[in-house]
């Protein structure tokens, strides 16, 4: 996998609490090729947000990255130091954070918001520069250049989203980290902005890694799937490989949570609840909801092994090992 | 058949803005019937702006509407005597879309369970009431001695959920009105939610006003949908022939923008143009303009979609869309909403 764009191994980021070690990433290991669209997808609480920060090196005190490495083009940002990481930021990954739009400044307008994230995170560029490129944004997105001069609170959601994701393209940057880009949005207004996000990720083979707990929305957006589970992953793979043929109990039942159009009525909740992570054992963390946990799954955590062609998964169920 | 719960000819306006007097319409002459001799599940959809939750207020007599009445048994909510309202709170419950701020977190879970016990006198001495508790619990399937004793942060958000389904079940209502009950917990919790609100209905012979902005779930549990544009209805009617094949351009949109979990199933075609993006959802109160309100986003506007609003047309037994496309169908008047809505046997 020496042509992939990032790749991270073996990735552990713990908040060491009063109580002890929250294992809030433990032992993640992924890779996402150039123009390629990755979803990652779990509950809340697995992880995925801390995951996401951590590939921006975001993670802040009483977090901290305890091992592993994040290698964009081979360069390991975990080891980076903190000036040419922020030229990283924004230029070469940037971030569309939970709930981006409310953390537009609303004193100030579009334009500067869009022009201070350039100036902090670039090389010097003139005024006019500057200008060109924020037009160029704005345009990208479908906004009308007169949003430029306006301020946040006289756009609407949906074109709220749309000026953090022009932020986040404004440096053409490699790789896009979108956090639930549309969990507060209408679903027309959600299909609009994630097909704007789609067409500038293939016109300007930006990869992106798409991070929620929407299924319906990976199912229609992302190419190859993540699923977490209490700080690990447990199955990776094609989207269309994992919707058909599920191979984790996890990823089984989640699945059969969601409303199909097929067949009306049949959808079941998962028993049980996500564990917390502090002090994590080191065993199969789904085994207590898992209907098919066997002895060994108290006692082992289960590699994530490539069970089937280019799927992995992580689980000492026969039908995976063999 | 009398309804249980009725809205005739209801307005609701806000009026708002310190120097500039502004007002906006929630919901213009709104009709609606649920329930009546047999327990139903309905379903009111539509985006943010649209008066559904302004139309779940109003049931819960938490606002008054601007014109119109609303009836519960028939008798008019703002005319209604002490003990009838009484009757009404304890036949009419809610539960709400955010299962944290529900709690005061200063007190045990217990606490917003026993307070609607000891409010309507529901039994008599410690026993008693911790078995109905015990009860209301087990019904939305948790184990009491897993639940009862513990602090709110104790718990997950979707068994703070299930708990305040309890609180409603215990006074064994009549009618559940649920505000997006689902929109803030886990899809694995989300499942177990719903499926705890259908079997009260089936078992229990409740009935449940849903509300919410996902038609993938309200196809799931519903039988009938009342979708709603900027505050009035735009498709009324049996939920599988509004989601399988809308008829409204407005529906159509929003059916075909539901992302369902399933690589085959792609975002269908849309062919409605894009949405203006209003900054204040919702109309400008203005008498002239009588437009339908779909008309600046609809591909097939015709000169008499912006003089006058569409009423509703019945194009089937069970449906009634409110678009000029289907002038050919008989007009349903709004008070007869009834006729295509519960009727499924």
């Amino acid at each position: 996998m020496n042509g992939e764009l990032l790749q991270v191994k073996d990735l552990r980021v713990y908040y060491h609490t009063e109580a002890g070690p929250v294992k809030a990433v433990d032992g993640v290991s992924l890779s996402l090729g150039r123009g390629a669209r990755l979803g990652l997808v779990g509950e809340s609480g697995c992880g995925k947000s801390t995951l996401a920060m951590t590939l921006l090196r975001l993670i802040k005190s009483p977090g901290r990255i305890e091992s592993g490495q994040v290698l964009l083009e081979g360069l390991d940002l975990v080891q980076l130091p903190e000036d040419k990481m922020r030229q990283v930021r924004l230029g070469q990954i940037s971030l569309i954070p939970q709930g981006a739009m409310n953390s537009l400044n609303p004193v100030m307008r579009v334009k500067d918001q869009i022009m201070d994230g350039m100036k902090d995170h670039s090389e010097k560029m003139s005024q006019a520069e500057l200008e060109t490129r924020v037009y160029e944004a704005l345009d990208s997105v479908e906004l009308e250049r007169g949003v430029a001069n306006m301020y946040p609170h006289e756009l609407s959601g949906g074109m709220k989203q749309r000026v953090c994701v022009a932020i986040a393209i404004s440096l053409r940057p490699k790789i896009i980290v979108a956090d639930e880009p549309t969990s507060a949005l209408d679903v027309v207004i959600q299909r609009q902005v994630m097909e704007t996000i789609e067409r500038l990720q293939s016109a300007l083979g930006i990869s992106m890694i798409l991070i929620g707990h929407d299924m319906g929305l990976m199912a229609q957006s992302v190419e190859r799937l993540a699923v977490m589970y209490a700080g690990r992953l447990v199955e990776v793979g094609r989207v269309e490989d994992i919707f058909s043929e599920p191979l984790h109990p996890y990823t089984l039942l989640l699945i059969s949570t969601l409303p199909v159009l097929e067949a009306k009525g049949t959808f079941k909740g998962i028993p049980g609840i996500t564990p917390s992570l502090l002090n994590a054992p080191a065993n199969c963390l789904f085994h207590p909801r898992c209907p098919q946990a066997k002895d060994i799954c108290a006692q082992e955590v289960p590699a994530l092994i490539e069970a089937r062609p280019a799927r992995w998964v992580a689980c000492h169920l026969d039908e995976v090992q063999r | 058949m009398t309804a249980l719960m009725e809205l005739r000819n209801v307005t609701k306006v806000y009026t708002g803005g310190l120097f500039r007097r502004r007002t906006t319409v929630a919901l213009e002459d709104i009709f609606l019937s649920i329930g009546g001799e047999r327990p139903t599940i309905t379903a009111i959809a539509g985006e943010s702006g649209s008066g559904k939750t302004t139309m779940g207020m109003l049931l819960l007599r938490f606002l008054t509407p601007t014109k119109g009445e609303i009836l519960y048994k028939g008798q008019d909510l703002a005319k209604m005597s002490r003990e009838e309202w009484l009757t009404f709170r304890r036949e009419v419950q809610a539960i709400f879309q955010d299962p944290f701020e529900v709690y005061n977190p200063f007190y045990k879970v217990d606490h917003v369970l026993s307070v609607p016990i000891a409010k309507f006198h529901l039994a008599k001495g410690k026993a008693a009431e911790r078995a109905l508790m015990e009860k209301a619990l087990l019904d939305v399937g948790l184990r009491p001695e897993e639940t009862l004793g513990r602090y709110p942060h104790q718990l997950s958000g979707g068994q703070r959920q299930r708990i305040t389904v309890a609180r409603a079940l215990l006074l064994q209502p009549r009618l559940i009105i649920a505000d997006e009950p689902v929109s803030m917990v886990d899809a694995s919790l989300r499942a177990t939610i719903l499926e705890s609100l259908r079997n009260l209905n089936r078992d229990l012979g409740i009935s449940i006003l849903y509300i919410t902005h996902d038609l993938a779930t309200a196809y799931h549990i519903c039988e009938d949908i009342v979708v709603l544009y900027q505050g009035s209805v735009t498709e009324a009617g049996d939920v599988d022939a509004v989601i399988k094949n809308p008829k409204h351009p407005y529906t159509q949109l929003l059916v075909r923008s539901i992302a369902w979990p399933d690589p085959k199933r792609k975002w269908g075609k849309v062919e409605v143009a894009r949405s203006k993006e209003k900054k204040w959802p919702g109309v400008e109160w203005d008498e002239a303009t009588r437009s339908c309100k779909f008309a600046d986003r609809c591909p097939f506007t015709t000169d008499i979609c912006l003089q006058k609003l569409p009423p509703l047309f019945q194009t089937e037994s069970q449906r009634a869309v409110a678009c000029y496309l289907y002038k050919d169908a008989p007009i349903l008047e709004g008070n007869e909403i009834g006729k295509v809505l519960g009727q499924k046997g």
